[in-house]
């Protein structure tokens, strides 16, 4: 471990807002790159299964 | 050499297959590559004796960079495959894997300035290696904007990957931009001929990091590329099935 204590791991030295900004929107990025095709593909699945139904009625 | 497997990936259905199996494992090695190199990069590595703990941000900014420019050497390659074999599934992927490398480089640019601030006192400067950066952002802009513009899906397959191959004289700039011009920037921590400079627990976390870069690249881009195959073969009977099949699990 590099850091004495949690306040100092939170402080990384002073530069602290400079790590965890560059960290916290990175990691954001990531997600909304995960979560999107995620919701798109459930999504179309919805639709499709809308369709699906209309069709069986007919 | 036996090259069945590449007239296979011409068979959006085989892909449909074939990725299906291999999801679950790369989004494993992705979560578990990521999550430790995080832990040991932020908590465990020591800091650096001139820039002390800013210097962590190399943990995400590398890997970042480093995906951006393979994402789009990806993207020529898919665009040579495209325009010689006419196979259909390069296009997919080259749809899919722009808004992702566009992504990766914003990160970069992102990750860079902030970086940049506390170590050389400004966000941003216009030498080789950031504008050359910029330029690769603008490269996936044009990609995504030239596929979305044309409706013909052939000409639009077309066009892209002109654009793509074209654009791929920019990654040698970007690689030799450090050495060809005075920048502020450092040059190229990872080298394949030599070791690199850095203490064996500062690399190996970033090590981690790249490769789960790569697998978290890996997992968007099948997820996108299944969900476009699904919605491109539509009138097929396979996914038909797959679709019906699909919907029932999620009901």
């Amino acid at each position: 471990m590099s850091f004495a204590s949690f306040a100092e791991f939170v402080a990384m030295g002073n530069h602290g807002l400079y790590v965890w900004s560059a960290y916290g929107i990175s990691l954001l990025v990531l997600a909304i790159n995960l979560v999107l095709p995620i919701l798109a593909r459930r999504r179309y699945l919805q639709d499709q299964a809308r369709r699906l139904r209309r069709e069986e009625l007919k | 050499m036996n090259w069945t497997w590449f007239h296979k990936l011409g068979s959006p259905k085989w892909f449909y297959q074939i990725s299906s199996r291999w999801l679950p494992w790369l989004a494993v090695a992705g979560v578990l590559l990521l999550g430790t190199g995080l832990v040991w990069g932020l908590a465990f590595a020591p800091a650096d004796y001139q820039q002390g703990n800013s210097f962590r941000i190399i943990y995400i900014h590398v890997p970042a960079a480093l995906l951006a420019q393979s994402c789009y050497i990806m993207l020529a390659l898919a665009g040579v495959v495209g325009l010689v074999w006419k196979m259909k599934l390069a296009d997919v992927a080259l749809q899919c894997a722009a808004p992702i490398g566009a992504w990766m480089t914003f990160i970069a640019l992102l990750t860079g300035a902030i970086w940049g601030k506390p170590t050389w006192g400004t966000w941003w400067v216009w030498d080789a290696r950031l504008t050359s950066m910029l330029i690769l952002l603008f490269l996936y802009f044009g990609i995504i904007a030239l596929g979305q513009s044309i409706s013909n899906r052939d000409s639009s397959a077309k066009a892209c990957a002109v654009l793509a191959i074209v654009g791929v004289i920019n990654i040698p700039i970007i690689k030799y931009s450090v050495e060809w011009w005075n920048s502020l920037h450092q040059v190229a921590t990872f080298k394949l001929t030599e070791r690199p400079a850095m203490p064996v627990e500062m690399w190996l976390p970033l090590l981690l990091m790249v490769l789960g870069f790569y697998c978290f690249f890996a997992c968007v881009l099948l997820l996108r590329m299944r969900l476009e195959v699904l919605k491109r073969e539509a009138r097929s009977s396979w996914v038909q099935a797959e679709v019906k099949r699909a919907v029932e699990q999620q009901s």
